[in-house]
C-alpha cells in the first residue's frame, strides 16, 4: 500500500520556483492497478518520482508497505528501493550490457548468491516472453521489447510495487496492448501494486481500477475508473473521457432532429434497452437512437445513449423521470424545437 | 643540405633510441594519467549537481586544481615542475624526468575527457540504475565506466595523441626522446635528414595511435 500525505514538490530553477506537485495526498491500495493521467507538465513524472525518492520531496510524507521511506536516506533507501521497480517511457536499459546482463544487474543489488542469479534471470526472461533474446544488446530490440526487459529488471527482487512512467508513450497500439495485457497480468498473478502515469485515457480504461487526474501539480480529481467515467466532476476529466469515449453527433443529423436529445447513461447490469423500451410503451413519446455504445470498463458494462425523444413536454418530462428512477443518468443535451 | 640516405643509415641506432625513449616516456604518462586521472574524473561527475554523490565542496576544489594545471602552458610546466621531477626521479634530463612533466599534464586532461564522457551517458540509464537500487559502486563500475566505455577508449586516444606532441617539446628541456633528436641534430646543426626523418616517425606514431584507437572504440561499442 502507497500512502502518499501532503506531498509537495518545488523545482528551485535560474528563473524562479516550478511547483513541480502542489499538495497531493492518495492512497493507493494493495493489489490496485492505479492510473495518474493529465496533461504535459501536471506533474505526474514529479509526483511518480517522489514515490521512490529519486525526487526528493520539499514537503510531505511517502508511506510504502509501512515504511516512512521520506525518512530514510543512503543505504537504507537503497534497500528500501529493491522492493519498488520502476519502468520507463525511453526504457533506460544499459545499453553496453546485454538483456541478460541488465536483468542480473538488479539481482547484484540486491546482492543476491552468484549461484542463483541465473535461474532467476532466466526465470524472468520466460515470464516477459524473451528467452530468445538472452544474450543480445539492446540496441538490436524493438521498443517492446526493451519495455519487457525494463519489466524484467524492475521485478527481479519481487517488489511489491511497479512505478511505470509513460510505459507504453513510445510504443505503437499493438505493442502498447501486449505490454499493457503484461502488466495486467503481472498484478494478478504476483499481486503486486502498480502506479501508472499516462496521458491516454485508453490505458486508464483499459488496466486501472482506480485513478486520479493532476493539473498544474495538483490532483482535481480521483475515484474508481468506472465511477470516473460514468460521472466526471471536473471539465478537463470529459475532456480526457472524450478521447476515448465520445458521443459527438455530426451537425447534420443535428439538425435534422425535431425533439428533445438527451444522453442516457446505464450503469452496472442495469439492461438499458429494456428499460427505454419500458418507457416508449407507458409514455407518449416517440424514441429514435442517435448514437450509443456500451463500454466495458474493468469488465463493468457502462452504456451510454443518445436519443432523439419526441412528444409533448409533459410527456417527455414524465418518460425521462421514469428512467431516472430506474437508475439511470439523463442528461438533456437540447431540448426539442 | 637536403635529405641523405646513407646520413639516415648511420643514424639508425640514435632514431632507435629515441624512438624507445618516446616510447618510455608517453607509456608511463599514460599509465599514471588513467591510474590517477579516471578516479579524478569520476569524482568530477558524480560530486555534481544532482549526481548520486553530489558534494559541492569536492567538485569546486577537484574541479579548481585540474583547471588549474591545465592552465599552465607545458613548455612552463616542464620548467616549473624541475623541484618535484628531482625529488621523484632524482635527476631533471632523460625520459624518467621528463615523464614527471608529462603525467601532471595528462592527468587533468584526462580527468576531464572522462568527466565529459560520462556527461555524455543519458541521465535516465543511471536514474533507472539508482531505481533499482543499484550501490554507488555499481553505479560507478557498472554504469558510467561501462557505457562511456568508447567514450573513454577515444579519450585515452587523444590523450596518446597529445603526449606524442608534448614528450617532443620534453627534447627542449634535455627529456630525451624524439624531440629531443629533432632539436640536437635538426635545430643545433641544421640536419635536415633527421629533422624529415622525425617529423615523419612522429607523424606515423599519431596516425597509427588513431587508427588503433578508432578500431577499439568501435570494437568496445555495442550500440
Ligand atoms: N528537474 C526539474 N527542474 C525544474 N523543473 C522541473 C523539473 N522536473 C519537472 N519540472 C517542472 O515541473 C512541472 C511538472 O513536470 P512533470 O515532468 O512532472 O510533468 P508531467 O506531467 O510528467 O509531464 P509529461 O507528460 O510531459 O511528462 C513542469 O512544469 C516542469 O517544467
Ligand atoms: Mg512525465
Amino acid at each position: 500500500m502507497i500512502k502518499i500525505h501532503n506531498l509537495s514538490k518545488i523545482y528551485k530553477t535560474k528563473s524562479g520556483s516550478v511547483k513541480g506537485v502542489d499538495d497531493v495526498s492518495l492512497t493507493v491500495h494493495e493489489g490496485e492497478i492505479y492510473g495518474i493521467v493529465g496533461y504535459s507538465g501536471a506533474g505526474k513524472s514529479s509526483l511518480l518520482r517522489c514515490i521512490n525518492l529519486l525526487e526528493r520531496p520539499t514537503s510531505g510524507t511517502i508511506t510504502v508497505d509501512g515504511i516512512d521511506l521520506t525518512s530514510l536516506k543512503g543505504e537504507k533507501l537503497r534497500l528500501a528501493r529493491l522492493r519498488i521497480g520502476m519502468i520507463f517511457q525511453h526504457f533506460y536499459l544499459i545499453s553496453q550490457k546485454t538483456v541478460y546482463e541488465n536483468i542480473a544487474f538488479s539481482l547484484k543489488a540486491a546482492k543476491t548468491p552468484a549461484n542463483l542469479i541465473k535461474a532467476r534471470v532466466e526465470e524472468l526472461l520466460e515470464m516477459v516472453g524473451l528467452t530468445d533474446k538472452r544474450d543480445v544488446y539492446p540496441a538490436q530490440l524493438s521498443g517492446g521489447q526493451k519495455q519487457r526487459v525494463g519489466i524484467a529488471r524492475a521485478l527481479t527482487n519481487n517488489p511489491t510495487v511497479l512505478l511505470c512512467d509513460e510505459a507504453t508513450s513510445a510504443l505503437d497500439p499493438t505493442t502498447t496492448k501486449s505490454i499493457l495485457d503484461l502488466l495486467k497480468r503481472i498484478n494478478k498473478e504476483l499481486n503486486i501494486t502498480i502506479v501508472l502515469i499516462t496521458h491516454e485515457m485508453k490505458v486508464v480504461k483499459e488496466i486501472c481500477n482506480r485513478m486520479a487526474i493532476m493539473q498544474e501539480g495538483k490532483v482535481i480529481e480521483e475515484g474508481t475508473v468506472y465511477d470516473t467515467f460514468a460521472d466526471p466532476q471536473t471539465e478537463l476529466t470529459k475532456e480526457f473521457i472524450k478521447s476515448v469515449v465520445s458521443f459527438e453527433l455530426p451537425d447534420a443529423i443535428l439538425n435534422k432532429c425535431q425533439g428533445t436529445i438527451v444522453k442516457v447513461m446505464f450503469k452496472g447490469d442495469v439492461a438499458g434497452e429494456g428499460i427505454v423500451s419500458d418507457m416508449l410503451k407507458q409514455f407518449e413519446v416517440k424514441g429514435n437512437f442517435l448514437h450509443g455504445s456500451i463500454e466495458y470498463i474493468q469488465e463493468a458494462p457502462l452504456g451510454i445513449f443518445v436519443m432523439e425523444l419526441m412528444g409533448e413536454s409533459e410527456e417527455t418530462n414524465k418518460a425521462l423521470q421514469f428512467i431516472e428512477n430506474r437508475s439511470a443518468q439523463v442528461e438533456v443535451l437540447r431540448d426539442g424545437v | 643540405m637536403g635529405f641523405d640516405f646513407n646520413h639516415l643509415i648511420e643514424l639508425i641506432p640514435d632514431i632507435n633510441q629515441a624512438f624507445f625513449e618516446t616510447m618510455y616516456m608517453i607509456a608511463i604518462s599514460l599509465v599514471v594519467a588513467i591510474v590517477i586521472g579516471l578516479p579524478i574524473g569520476i569524482l568530477l561527475y558524480v560530486t555534481d549537481k544532482g549526481l548520486f554523490l553530489e558534494n559541492r565542496w569536492v567538485k569546486n576544489t577537484a574541479g579548481f586544481v585540474v583547471n588549474m594545471v591545465r592552465s599552465v602552458p607545458f613548455i612552463i610546466l616542464l620548467v616549473a615542475l624541475i623541484p618535484l621531477t628531482e625529488f621523484l626521479v632524482h635527476t631533471t634530463i632523460g625520459p624518467a624526468a621528463a615523464s614527471v612533466s608529462l603525467s601532471v599534464a595528462a592527468i587533468p586532461f584526462f580527468a576531464r575527457i572522462v568527466e565529459s564522457a560520462f556527461r555524455e551517458i543519458d541521465k535516465g540509464v543511471i536514474e533507472a540504475a539508482i531505481a533499482a537500487g543499484a550501490t554507488p559502486w555499481m553505479l560507478i563500475k557498472d554504469v558510467l565506466l561501462l557505457e562511456a566505455r568508447s567514450g573513454i577508449v577515444s579519450g585515452i586516444t587523444l590523450t596518446l595523441i597529445s603526449l606524442v606532441g608534448f614528450s617532443a617539446m620534453a627534447g627542449v628541456v634535455g627529456g630525451g626522446g624524439i624531440g629531443d633528436l629533432a632539436i640536437r641534430f635538426g635545430y643545433y646543426r641544421y640536419d635536415n635528414t633527421i629533422m624529415i626523418a622525425t617529423v615523419v616517425i612522429l607523424i606515423v606514431i599519431v596516425q597509427l595511435i588513431q587508427i588503433f584507437g578508432d578500431l577499439i572504440t568501435k570494437v568496445v561499442d555495442k550500440r
